[in-house]
């Protein structure tokens, strides 16, 4: 099979989704999981022919001369591609229940741009060489915008500057310069085992500028200081937080950069010389700042808004130290980290829609009268601290054994302490929830009714499977990882 | 000596040139400007000819035997530069024809100051 | 019969249908005549390029009089697909002009208005086409003319001014080439230009013929409106009538790069430049300030069409920096982003001639929310913008990818760099109108009836054939990609 099916049902769906506008939304929204269905689907026909062991490529589009747009299948890709395909359905299903039940306006915009944007996702994710990854990298910050700035209030269209700003300039002057130095001094840019540019004399000093280029172009994975849209997005709509602030868009930076890091540059070529030591501090330091900037955020949002940002930090780190373990712990990672966080930004949506709650100081006995909610609220941010029965202990594991094998126990030590952080900020969420007495919120007045209000039921739905696969994770992790296992390192 | 008379014809050209450059720049009025201009022009056309002549040579006239004569290619091109110059020179004083009716001035200073004042409001 | 006059057929086509159109004189048929006039000199231009891939250079003496006494036609791949650009996007806003014409120019001078483009058209392709040193001027003069009639045109005063004082520089500058082309003549005894790139290096005179390109290039650079020398664009694109601007933006300055690329290369040689004059030294300083500088200009018009000017002047300053590498990847650059460019920057200003359709200007703090009432011309406006910042998939990332590798390639690296620093600008300038466009509040009272108020069919069609058209250059850009390096190959060979 041809990957280049992939971007067909995101994108076959759109005139079916404008064509049924506001008018039949049932069947908008039906087109729309049925379009998820036969993604996820095609995604595991991918699989299959994967695992059967036969190469699956696609034409070229020879954009440049000697460059070419191309898709391919590779484990790295085909995590991010079944991740993203098996999201969008839970999330379309969440939204259904989330937009209806806040009542937002222009939903079939909504709806398009979460297409796009998922397409986008495909493209990136089975992207045969960095070109590919450029072009799909720039079709998701473009389709992503009008998502950020859906509510169209002033707050929300600064955060969309800010948004198309950041991003896109971070990869207009930095990662396309990076590409283009790349395509210069390799005279290829495509994605090979072991990387193009350990024989092509580049100095240690200009290794290291080309990653920090790399890393620091890569805007949306959100290593200070290019972290400032990330918290500034959470002005959208919960559904857009949870899929592509907490998953697809910021995955998607953290993925080029792993992707980067074995496939252009080899970790051969990162583990033997400096380069990647000038940077790991800078996400060591990512990782705790925005930790405790957390810690400090009454906004649920905004508090999920700095972990996420402290978590890509991990996937950062663990491409840089640029060993088999910890970059296989850095895709378990985006696994993982995908099901524990958008669990918790359903959590925080079904909050929002139940019971007009959005700072944390209110939600003290919620778990009373949402305990499903709560409950799968505890289950995601064990999976983020990274504790079992959840399958973020693993991922964070791998991480550790990566340090380890590079020989360098400070960047454990940064893990640990940044594992304390995540206890801090997120486990008294769930914990008051549960154990607290219910008071009456000063802001709404009335007092909580003593029975079960909780979100609309697809909403609902929707928490509780994203909640059980990170338990699941934990008990299965073995075709997951026998999948990542067959990334080819050299 | 030399080069000042027997290059006489370049030292007017070079004179005229900057003669017209200077009224172009200079000058305010719009038509002192295009007279600029053509002063410029024809300087170049001086330069041209200059170039064609040939001492003692004739007109290029076909007469059987070979005498010396001067260059017509350059006389067919200034031909040519000249009508150029000429509509240039139409097209510039029409367009002064139409400013000084919806400006009611041809100096450029005066203009430039409505220009300003019509861009603040 | 036809096939050999070709090169005849692209000039002969447009200068006598301006005649015709004065004796037409009703509006509608100057328009029909106008547009069949030059959607032949497309095909004719088409037949060209395709005779050109097949068979190579086309050399035709005018009237039968050979070269080098005779003028002669000159097509090779430099050219070839210029005259196809230039005569496409001409005909592409000629059929677009027609509701936004009769709306703002006075409608007893519909005739005069064709006639004018007819000829401007023609000595644009002339100007393309030949291959003789002095004709290029005659050719440059014929459009410069009719290009300041077409400017005094516009519906602003100030239109007039800004047409004299383009007609002030532009003569300037043509007096100079025609200085330069005289001082070759002088030193070489020669006017065609393969003639003169064979004599040029045994010279008597080696002064007379840095005087003859100091001249050339000044001049050219006037006319191609090359910062610092770019003083009069501002004022004739913001005054002149919209569609006229859409028109010049995509020709009139591409054209005369064409020609200083002719000269620099062809005429004068790679050698001779660059490496025993440097001119690099002048014309990189003149692209990286000119790039930069226009485009922080750019950010604080208010006016779409003075932004739009400015970073026109901007965008002209990658086409030098391309050129100015002076290596086959530079100038491929530089050549594919002279196409990507004209396209692009055309379509921007057919966009902004459809708010101004509706509007009556195009003042960006009035297109409060304008993608409620003008949706299609919004999507156009944004599409465009896009290429011009250089988002993937349009043609300005694919010129502009070539220009950064070929700028690295040399090792001039902080010239890529600040290419993509001014491409950062472009995001700003763009940006700032899309932000208005799409999200602002309406501010000022709006005179526009509520609801979807478009511009015309006749307007949106054009404008969308050429947005599809560079589109589909930024997809398949290796096939600009393709014709560039071919341009470059025989631009640095010097004439074969």
């Amino acid at each position: 099979m041809n990957p280049i099916w992939t971007l067909l049902p995101p994108l076959l769906v759109i005139p079916f989704i404008i064509g049924f506008g506001e008018r039949f939304r049932n069947l908008r929204e039906a087109s729309i999981i049925i379009a998820g269905i036969w993604l996820l689907y095609l995604n595991n026909q991918l699989y299959n022919q994967f695992v059967a062991g036969n190469a699956i490529t696609s034409g070229e589009l020879p954009l440049l001369a000697h460059f070419s747009l191309k898709l391919s299948v590779e484990p790295m890709g085909l995590v991010f591609g079944l991740l993203a395909s098996f999201l969008w359905v839970v999330t379309t299903v969440y939204s259904i229940g989330y937009m209806r039940g806040h009542d937002e306006k222009n939903q079939t915009r909504f709806y398009v741009c979460f297409s796009l944007a998922i397409a986008g996702v495909m493209g990136a994710a089975y992207a045969d060489n960095l070109l590919t990854l450029f072009v799909a990298y720039e079709a998701i910050t473009i389709a992503t915008f009008p998502l950020v700035t859906h509510a169209g209030t002033q707050k929300a269209q600064n955060a969309g500057r800010l948004y198309l700003g950041l991003l896109m300039s971070g990869s207009i002057a930095l990662l396309l310069p990076a590409m283009i130095w790349v395509a210069t001094a390799a005279h290829t840019l495509d994605f090979v085992p072991g990387g193009v540019l350990s024989d092509v004399g580049l100095s240690q000093s200009a290794t290291a500028v080309l990653l920090a280029l790399f890393v620091f172009g890569t805007g949306k994975a959100a290593i200070m200081p290019m972290h400032r849209w990330l918290p500034a997005a959470m002005v959208a709509p919960t559904p857009v937080s949870a899929l592509l602030h907490a998953v697809a868009v910021v995955k998607t930076g953290v993925f080029v950069l792993l992707k980067v890091v074995t496939y252009t540059f080899g970790i051969d070529m990162l583990s033997t010389t400096a380069a990647a030591q000038y940077l790991l501090p800078v996400a060591a330091f990512t990782v705790v700042a925005s930790s405790i900037v957390a810690f400090t955020k009454d906004n649920l949002k905004a508090r999920l808004a700095y972990s996420t940002i402290s978590q890509l930090s991990y996937i950062i780190m663990a491409a840089l130290l640029a060993t088999t373990m910890s970059v296989t712990g850095g895709v378990f990672h985006i696994v993982t980290h995908a099901f524990g966080k958008i669990t918790l930004f359903f959590c925080a949506g079904a909050i929002m829609v139940a019971s007009h709650k959005t700072e944390i100081s209110q939600m003290k006995g919620l778990g009373k009268t949402m305990p499903i909610t709560m409950g799968a609220f505890l289950i995601g941010a064990l999976s983020i601290i990274g504790l079992p029965p959840a399958a973020g202990m693993w991922s964070k594991l791998f991480i550790a054994g990566g340090s380890l094998e590079a020989n360098n126990l400070i960047w454990i030590a940064v893990l640990m302490l940044s594992t304390v952080l995540n206890i801090a900020y997120l486990m008294p969420i769930a914990i008051n929830a549960f154990f607290e007495p219910n008071k009456p919120s000063d802001q709404s007045g009335a007092p909580l009714a003593n029975e079960w209000q909780e979100a609309p039921f697809a909403s609902l739905w929707a928490i509780v499977v994203t909640s059980s696969v990170c338990i699941l994770l934990f008990l299965f992790p073995q075709p997951l990882m026998s999948l990542i296992g067959s990334i080819q390192w050299r | 000596m030399n080069t000042i008379l027997g290059l006489y014809n370049y030292w007017m050209v070079i004179i005229l040139m900057m003669a017209g450059l200077y009224i172009l720049i200079a000058r305010y009025n719009l038509i002192k400007k295009i007279i600029g201009l053509s002063v410029f022009q024809t300087s170049i056309f001086y330069l041209y000819i200059t170039m064609g002549k040939v001492e003692g040579g004739t007109a290029p006239i076909l007469t059987g035997d070979p005498a010396t004569y001067s260059n017509p290619v350059v006389h067919v091109l200034i031909l040519t530069a000249i009508v150029v110059g000429v509509a240039t020179t139409a097209v510039a004083l029409a367009l002064i024809v139409r400013i000084h009716e919806t400006y009611d001035t041809i100096e450029d200073d005066e203009i430039k100051a409505i220009e300003m004042l019509e861009e603040d409001s | 019969m036809i096939a050999t006059q070709l090169p005849a057929l692209q000039i002969i086509i447009p200068l006598f249908a301006a005649p015709l159109i004065v004796l037409a004189r009703r509006s509608e048929l100057a328009w029909i005549i106008a547009l069949v006039a030059n959607f032949l000199c497309v095909l004719v231009a088409w037949d060209l390029f395709q005779l050109v891939n097949e068979q190579g250079i086309i050399r035709y003496s005018l009237g039968g009089w050979a070269a080098p006494t005779g003028i002669e036609y000159f097509v090779d791949t430099v050219n070839a697909p210029l005259l196809l650009l230039v005569s496409s996007i001409s005909a592409i806003v000629v059929a677009y002009a027609y509701h936004s014409v009769k709306k703002s120019i006075d409608s007893t001078k519909h005739y005069l208005f064709y006639a004018a483009w007819m000829l401007c058209l023609s000595g644009l392709l002339g100007m393309l086409i030949t291959g003789d040193a002095f004709n290029v001027f005659v050719f440059l003069e014929i459009s410069s003319l009719s290009t300041y009639m077409l400017i005094a045109f516009g519906n602003d005063r100030r239109a007039l001014t800004a047409s004299f004082r383009y007609l002030v520089l532009g003569s300037i500058g043509a007096s100079f080439i025609l200085i330069g082309i005289g001082f070759l003549y002088a030193a070489t005894g020669s006017l065609n230009m393969l003639d003169l790139a064979q004599r040029i290096p045994n010279a008597s005179s080696e002064r007379a013929i840095l005087v003859a390109f100091s001249f050339i290039s000044i001049g050219l650079m006037i006319k191609s409106a090359i910062f610092p020398l770019h003083a009069w664009l501002a004022n004739a694109y913001h005054f002149a009538p919209i569609s006229v601007t859409a028109f010049l933006a995509g020709t009139a300055t591409k054209v005369s790069l064409y020609v200083l690329l002719r000269f620099l290369f062809s005429v004068f040689g790679t050698q001779y430049n660059f490496e025993y004059l440097l001119l690099n030294v002048i014309l990189l300083p003149a692209a990286v300030f000119g790039f930069l500088i226009m485009s922080v200009v750019a950010i604080f018009q208010t006016d779409l069409r003075r932004m739009l000017a400015y970073s026109s002047v901007a965008q002209i300053g990658y086409i030098v920096a391309g050129i100015s590498l002076a290596t086959q990847a530079g100038i491929t650059a530089g050549y594919a982003h002279i196409i990507n460019h004209a396209l692009i920057k055309t379509a921007l200003f057919m966009s902004v001639g459809c708010i101004i359709y509706r509007l009556g200007h195009a003042h960006r703090p009035s297109l409060d929310n304008l993608i409620q009432t003008m949706p299609l011309t919004c999507v156009a406006f944004i599409v465009s913008g896009l290429g011009l910042i250089g988002v993937p998939f349009t043609g300005g990332f694919i010129s502009k990818f070539t220009l950064i590798s070929a700028s690295m390639e040399k090792g001039w690296w902080v010239m890529g760099g600040l290419v993509l620093v001014s491409s950062v600008l472009a995001i700003i300038y763009i940006g700032r109108v899309v932000d208005v466009m799409l999200f602002r509040k309406q501010r000022l009272p709006n005179p526009m009836p509520q609801g979807r108020n478009e511009a015309p069919l006749s307007m949106l069609v054009p404008m969308y054939v050429l947005i599809g058209l560079s589109l589909y250059l930024g997809v398949y850009g290796s096939e600009t990609l393709t014709v560039s390096g071919e341009a470059a190959k025989q631009l640095l060979g010097g004439f074969r």
